[in-house]
């Protein structure tokens, strides 16, 4: 047991179940000096509408306030709904303030002990269905726990899975429990977790390397970035569980540039446990010695794939390998690598904590626990939502999301990013797991979810996801590098009216063929939005072709001819 | 692999069985799956792969049907097993093939008339042979640029396919590392050094590996006119042998 | 041609210049032990200090980290985040992600590239500003969103995005 203790009375090192019990305990009576406590979200969206100066303002007034309304205010996380930002959460009144500007901390830090003295605009009903359909599994601490801090974290109970793991499970009991568990890759594809750390843990090789996957590319997903930022101490602990479990020395957060706050969280939080000797050697006082640090992203989405992510951990362009072999066989610099998502990682300590049997009693029989969605678009509660595997579409976007605004009718929502497709108002009772999504031509992917009302033309939307695809392909394979140009510029041409029944046909020939040749999931995904978009909205398409017109009002306005631009004089 | 030692490693490698287009071969296992056709006479187009250098699996005409897996494979980079069935020739295959040498035809400037390889060029010769007599694809007419800076070479990117055989030539056997490409996806460019005029470059040894790599008439001898130019890149499967001997003594 | 004389293979190679930010670009290149496989990290140590990637930084880089130039080239050209250029002295960033692009941030771009009389990825003649796309900055519940000068602002409109241009250009 580590004596030391560090000048804020925590100890200065974890080298035992019973440290790591101490600094709980010492944060847990830290945290009673105060009555109250009050979370400010320093996600992207609420910083942007101004949380940062929300916190200064009311840390300056609660540092004035008297006896009653004492309170610790923090940087906490993501409360789930974005659209009502910026969101303070009071605790344990379990009290949750939108729309909160800089004005309005004096009589936030006064609602302390009288409630009514906050106008009712400010005050989010977080009963609301938005909040109460939702399984929090893996923001299960609500955004409670300051991001930045770990003993936070470890007053939460985090780290205790990880102790237990280095010191009273063998790596194989910790991935036979990942197996029970039935978790498979929240990513995108699904793989089975357990058998993937099976598979790496067996490969031969002097040297191995876990990775965390962050570079959420998918645009309209940003779950990742939310879990990363809020909990990173969970999913760090997550990955060094892996490590162990695979027998890795060495690991890699590979985060995308476009989130520098991710970035600063996970470095911050890398140092944190490294100083407390949770990383680096002899974790928790045994013999298993892992450390890792964060690889930055440089603007490819490519990079979300494995084999490019590993070209780009290697210092190269982000150019995808053939497949077979397998990263778990031969990945980085040619060693067997552990490659898995934020979120899969986020899950681990929870599963490893209650139990695979508890985990595998959520969702289906397929396709078990939680996911997180990033639902966005034209609906009315727009952020961060998560539910069981199986809950049905109508669920996550009427109940929980409120339904399209303003009047207008629901068309389609679009899942799985780029790779994706987009499913018809007559299939919202799909469940969302990655076989029944699969089934419908569409794809779970990393949880990117976006709606779209009767103002999308489902050919503009197409078209869209092909230029984005074509921007990003890497240009390896033909297919992908040219056949993305000629599906674009046919999309292009049908918005604008000049397109025909033989292009059509060929466009449709021109995605089975890429489909099938591209090297990799980019070019692979790239005709599914076209090809889902043909299933459920032929008609529209042919209304460009034929008739010369868009009916959404999104090419031209409605009935106005395609092919004749507003006239310039 | 064996940590043992040489001879151990020719040891554990095994001989293994399988069955291409309904005929019964044998391979190492460690070849792949077109390195046993090919020894068994049974012919897989290709157009980025080349004896000698690495394999990149990027122009996939080598794709072919493997029983059992639900996606096709590239011959040049999957390495064969034991009872493995593989069909390397269909009607979809065929199809993807062709659809894949009218995105090249598309994607460049190909003008076979004036140009130095017409007649000994390898795109040519694919499309020949899988009947490729017209294209069903608008040409992009790609602005591209002809750097004839270098004192006894050319390089014209309107025919350049991005097969990288260049680059992987000039890194692997020269060592020289002069050709990259600059950017991605379509706007993809064969570049030496920092986007340099090739005549500039510093780190270029005028060794010529890079013209007899090149499949297309992107990469040539000054002096040569049109059909004029035949490439031998035979030498570099021998250097491959020469070095793996030297290697493993 | 010429071979430069310059060995490429020699030690303690100088900064282009004596600018204290090279301090920053050598941490990074020894804290990553000067591995061919810290080139990406190495040149955003680069773009961050100096703002873009220009060819004495990429010379210097790749003699330090031992990578062919043409592959730091490859490299800085592959990813979008880098620049080979300067950026001008504001930066508007617009993001055409799903759920911004669903909610019209190409209209944004478009009043963005009228009101500066640039095209997206162009920087103003005076330098003033430097108008890019981003593919999704992640803020996708307060679409469609805009980053100025590194400020993610949400919920915009054609007009608002206009004014803070407008104000830039003063």
């Amino acid at each position: 047991m580590s004596e030391q203790r560090n000048h804020d009375n925590y100890p200065a090192r974890v080298d035992s179940a019973d440290d790591l019990g101490i600094m709980a305990e010492t944060e847990r009576t830290r945290q009673q000096q105060f009555k109250n406590r009050v979370f400010v979200c320093m996600g992207t969206a609420c910083q942007s509408c101004g949380s940062a100066d929300v916190l200064a303002a009311l840390k300056k007034a609660a540092e004035a306030g008297g006896d009653e309304t004492s309170c610790l205010v923090s940087k906490g996380g993501c409360q789930g709904n974005c659209a009502a930002a910026p969101l303070v959460s009071l605790q344990p009144q379990d009290r949750l303030y939108q729309h909160v500007k800089s004005e309005d901390a004096q009589v936030l830090i006064n609602s302390i002990s009288d409630q009514s003295v906050v106008a009712k605009e400010l005050v989010c009903d977080n009963k609301a269905p938005f909040f109460e359909k939702q399984k929090r599994v893996v923001t299960e601490f609500r955004g409670l726990i300051d991001p930045e801090r770990v003993e936070e974290y470890i007053a939460v109970g985090g780290f205790e899975p990880l102790m237990r793991a280095v010191s009273e499970m063998t790596p194989e009991q910790v991935i036979q429990e990942m197996r029970k568990s039935g978790l498979r890759g929240r990513g995108g594809a699904g793989y089975p977790t357990g058998l993937k750390w099976s598979t790496v843990a067996k490969s031969p090789g002097a040297h191995r390397y876990v990775i965390c996957n962050a570079d959420e590319g998918d645009p309209g997903a940003f779950m990742n970035r939310s879990v990363l930022e809020d909990y990173p101490f969970r999913v760090l602990e997550g990955m060094i569980i892996a490590a162990y479990a695979v027998g890795a020395d060495h690991g890699y957060v590979y985060v995308r540039a476009e989130y520098p706050l991710a970035v600063e969280r996970v470095e911050a939080a890398l140092k944190s446990i490294r100083k407390i000797g949770l990383l680096g050697n002899n974790i928790g006082g045994t013999k298993f010695s892992f450390d890792a640090e964060v690889r930055l992203g440089a603007g490819a989405f490519v990079c979300g794939e494995e084999t490019a992510l590993i070209s780009s951990i290697e210092g190269g362009r982000g150019l995808p390998r053939p497949r077979p072999p397998y990263p778990a066989e031969s990945g980085l610099w040619g060693c067997p690598t552990l490659i898995n998502n934020v979120e899969t990682y986020a899950n681990v300590p929870v599963i490893m904590q209650r139990g695979a049997d508890w985990y595998s009693a959520i969702g289906t029989e397929k396709c078990k626990g939680t996911k997180t969605f990033a639902l966005s678009g034209r609906v009315k509660n727009t952020g961060l939502v998560e539910v069981p595997l199986g809950t049905t579409l109508q669920e996550v976007i009427f109940d929980i999301g409120g339904g399209v605004p303003d009047g207008h009718a629901f068309k389609a929502v679009q899942t799985g990013g780029p790779a994706g497709g987009c499913i018809p108002a007559t299939l919202l009772d799909t469940p969302i797991d990655y076989e029944s999504l699969q089934a419908l031509g569409s794809f779970m992917g990393s949880g990117g979810m976006i709606v779209m009302d009767d103002t999308s033309c489902m050919v503009d939307v197409a078209k869209f996801f092909m230029q984005f695809c074509m921007s990003e392909s890497c240009g390896k394979c033909v297919p992908c590098r040219v056949g993305t140009v000629h599906l674009h510029d046919m999309l292009d041409r049908m918005t604008k009216g000049e397109s025909s029944m033989e292009e059509l046909e060929m466009m449709e020939s021109l995605c089975d063929m890429v489909k099938d040749t591209s090297l990799c999931g980019l070019g692979q995904g790239a005709p599914n939005p076209v090809v889902s978009t043909l299933k459920f909205f032929r008609g529209e398409y042919l209304a460009h072709i034929l008739n010369h017109n868009c009916p959404a009002g999104v090419c031209a306005p409605v009935g106005e001819d395609l092919r004749r631009p507003a006239c310039a004089l | 692999m064996c940590a043992r030692g040489r001879r151990s490693a020719e040891a554990c490698m095994r001989v293994v069985t399988l069955t291409i287009n309904g005929h019964d071969v044998s391979g190492r296992d460690d070849e792949t799956v077109l390195d046993v056709s090919r020894a068994h006479e049974i012919e897989i187009p290709t157009l980025c792969q080349l004896d000698g250098i690495s394999a990149w699996g990027g122009c996939r005409l080598c794709l072919v049907e493997i029983e059992g897996k639900p996606k096709l494979q590239p011959a040049c980079t999957t390495v064969v097993s034991e009872d493995m069935v593989i069909l390397t020739e269909s009607a979809k295959l065929k199809s993807y093939r062709k659809m894949i040498i009218e995105m090249l035809f598309t994607e460049g400037n190909h003008i076979c008339s004036v140009c130095v390889s017409n007649g000994n060029c390898e795109l040519q010769h694919m499309a020949q042979s899988l009947g490729v007599d017209h294209v069903r694809l608008p040409y992009l007419y790609p602005k591209r640029e002809v750097d004839a800076t270098h004192e006894r070479f050319v390089f014209d990117g309107n025919r350049c396919i991005l097969c990288t055989r260049c680059v992987r030539v000039c890194d692997e056997v020269e060592g020289a590392h002069t050709w990259d490409i600059q950017g991605r996806g379509i706007n993809s460019k064969l570049i030496t050094d920092l986007g340099t005029p090739w005549g500039e470059s510093t780190s270029c040894t005028s060794c010529g590996k890079c013209v007899e790599a090149c499949p297309t008439g992107a990469l040539f001898e000054k002096g040569k006119g049109a059909g004029e130019m035949t490439k031998e890149p035979q030498f570099l499967s021998y250097l491959a042998e020469m070095k793996k001997a030297k290697e493993s003594e | 041609m010429t071979l430069s004389s310059a060995n490429p293979i020699s030690k303690a190679i100088a900064p282009p210049s004596d600018d204290k930010r090279w301090r920053i670009v050598n941490v990074t290149m020894r804290r990553l032990g000067y591995s061919p496989s810290a080139l990406i990290e190495t040149l955003h140590a680069v773009q961050k200090s100096f703002g873009y990637l220009d060819e004495p930084a990429m010379r210097y880089v790749a003699r330090s980290l031992h990578v062919p130039l043409s592959k730091v080239y490859g490299v800085a050209t592959f990813y979008s985040h880098f620049r080979l250029k300067p950026e001008g002295l504001h930066t508007c960033v617009v993001c055409l992600g799903t759920a911004c692009y669903i909610k019209g941030s190409a209209k944004l771009l478009a009043a963005a590239e009228q009101c500066g009389r640039i095209r997206a990825a162009e920087t103003t003649a005076d330098g003033k500003m430097s108008l890019l796309t981003a593919r999704c900055v992640g803020a996708c519940g307060i679409a469609p969103a805009v980053v100025f000068d590194g400020l993610v602002l949400g919920g915009l409109t054609p007009e608002a995005t206009k004014e803070r241009i407008e104000a830039w250009l003063k």
